[in-house]
């Protein structure tokens, strides 16, 4: 069982309609034991860092996903849901984030040409590091993938497992063990957003 | 390397695709979910649904389709058509849209962009504008068109940015329905005038006129078209490899 977290922010139907595309069992919640429960989560999340954080830090669920987290549960958070698992984030003001993966976020416009437009909004092609991180493992480098963000994940290079040309290399995807973030939105990615989904949903099965 | 967007653009009326389409392999060519999945299992990296229902009872068919709709395609999702307030936001984000195409509704209320760009941020609202030449300059129209505003395009579009709009739609009325090509002068116009991503859309006949588009203009981000691609007169899957060829970045 898959959980999304559903601590008020977005629409969370799409991103639980590609998970039950790729055959997982999921459900939307924001009640504390159905987290605790589930094999896996998932952290969304749309809008402003410091709003999101306010409502998850208020709602007592950072807690229950930092508890579930240290104790080994595959976590992925999606665009603000990856940025969220950073220590803090530099978005209109400091704002602390759930310090899972080193790192903070700060705006995309202090690292890209000037003539870019801001959001990084479209199709980019992922590249990965060195090592292809098993999120990957169905795709090859230069898959392109949806993004839509003005901030970014900084001096994270040790969790960097991808990362999208846009006039400077921004991070595309962290790792930290069994803690991962996507700033794209793999729900919205087509073939291959699916085929992330459906890696993370493999991860600690038996084979 | 961000890549052009290839985007077709459906015009729904009481639940039903209007204009003929022809696909092999469709049972049903007028619904919209079938069409739907069809262009995202085929390359298309957005679909752009239109609601031209004028009833109430027509719209409330349309949120139910762009449920389903949403539940099968995996790429993004703009609606539009009928968008006058928040509320109008509210149900198409509620349905699965990820972002909100306003027209009319705009040139009524312009505050309707601000107020929906700080309710669901920027990169929700599509400002879509119908522009047309009247006496050497760049007009905006209302009513699919029908009606001249008098409001210079350039200003407007610039207005909207301004107020919070994420991208730019600018259907030229001169080339729509041509099919000799997207308005040039017009999308450079607008190009020099905003940062925001501009969607061409009007006058593409053929793929040469996409390669004419991103070559010519490298600062637009996407080509939106309809019957062309309805009608199989161009495939967006075929129409990705010759821009590939052409050097031009696209998602394969």
């Amino acid at each position: 069982m898959v959980a999304i977290v559903d601590y008020g922010v977005g629409n969370l139907f799409s991103l639980a309609s590609s998970f039950r595309a790729v055959g997982a069992e999921v459900v939307v919640s924001g009640d504390k034991e159905v987290i605790e429960s589930a094999d896996k989560i998932v952290l969304p999340g749309v809008g402003a860092f410091g709003d999101a954080a306010e409502k998850l830090f208020s709602s007592g669920l950072a807690e229950v996903v930092i508890e579930q987290a240290k104790k080994g549960k595959p976590l992925l958070g999606i665009c603000l849901g990856m940025q969220l698992l950073f220590d803090k984030s530099l978005e209109y003001g400091e704002h602390k984030g759930l310090g899972l993966i080193r790192g903070e976020v700060r705006p995309i416009q202090e690292v890209i040409p000037k003539d870019l437009k801001i959001p990084h909004i479209g199709w980019n092609a992922l590249e990965f590091g060195r090592i292809k991180h098993p999120l990957f493992k169905y795709l090859s480098e230069g898959t392109c993938v949806y993004f839509v963000h003005s901030f970014y994940g900084a001096n994270c290079s040790k969790s960097v497992i991808a990362s999208a040309e846009y006039g400077a290399s921004l991070t595309a995807a962290v790792a930290n063990k069994n803690v991962m973030g996507c700033q794209f939105h793999p729900e919205k990615s087509g073939k291959a957003g699916l085929s992330i989904l459906r890696a993370f949903c493999e991860m600690g099965e038996k084979k | 390397m961000i890549t052009k967007r290839i985007i077709p653009c459906l015009d729904v009326k009481n639940g039903r695709v209007v204009k003929g389409v022809n696909f092999q392999g469709l049972s049903d060519v007028s619904s919209p979910i079938e069409l739907g999945k069809y262009y995202s299992d085929n390359g298309a990296d957005e679909l752009v649904f239109y609601d031209i229902t004028a009833s109430a009872e027509g719209r409330a068919l349309f949120t139910d389709i762009l449920k389903e709709v949403a539940r099968t395609i995996f790429i993004p999702l703009t609606v539009g058509g009928g968008i006058n307030t928040l509320d109008d936001f509210d149900r198409v984000l509620k349905c699965g849209a990820d972002k909100v195409s306003v027209n009319s509704g705009a040139i009524k209320n312009p505050d309707l962009i601000y107020q929906a760009a700080k309710r669901y941020g920027n990169q929700c609202v599509v400002l879509s504008a119908d522009v047309k030449r009247v006496n050497g300059t760049f007009k905006v129209f209302a009513k699919g068109g029908r009606e001249n505003t008098d409001m210079d395009a350039i200003e407007w579009i610039k207005r909207g940015v301004d107020n919070g709009a994420g991208e730019i739609v600018l259907n030229s009325i001169d080339t729509d329905g041509v099919k000799k090509g997207f308005d040039l002068e017009m999308l450079s116009a607008v190009c020099d005038v905003v940062n925001v991503p501009v969607i061409a859309s009007g006058g593409a006949g053929k793929a040469e006129d996409f390669i004419e588009l991103f070559t010519s203009l490298p600062k637009v981000d996407a080509g939106l078209a309809a019957s062309i691609f309805h009608f199989g007169e161009v495939r967006i899957d075929q129409l990705k490899e010759i821009l590939f060829e052409c050097g031009i970045p696209v998602r394969r």
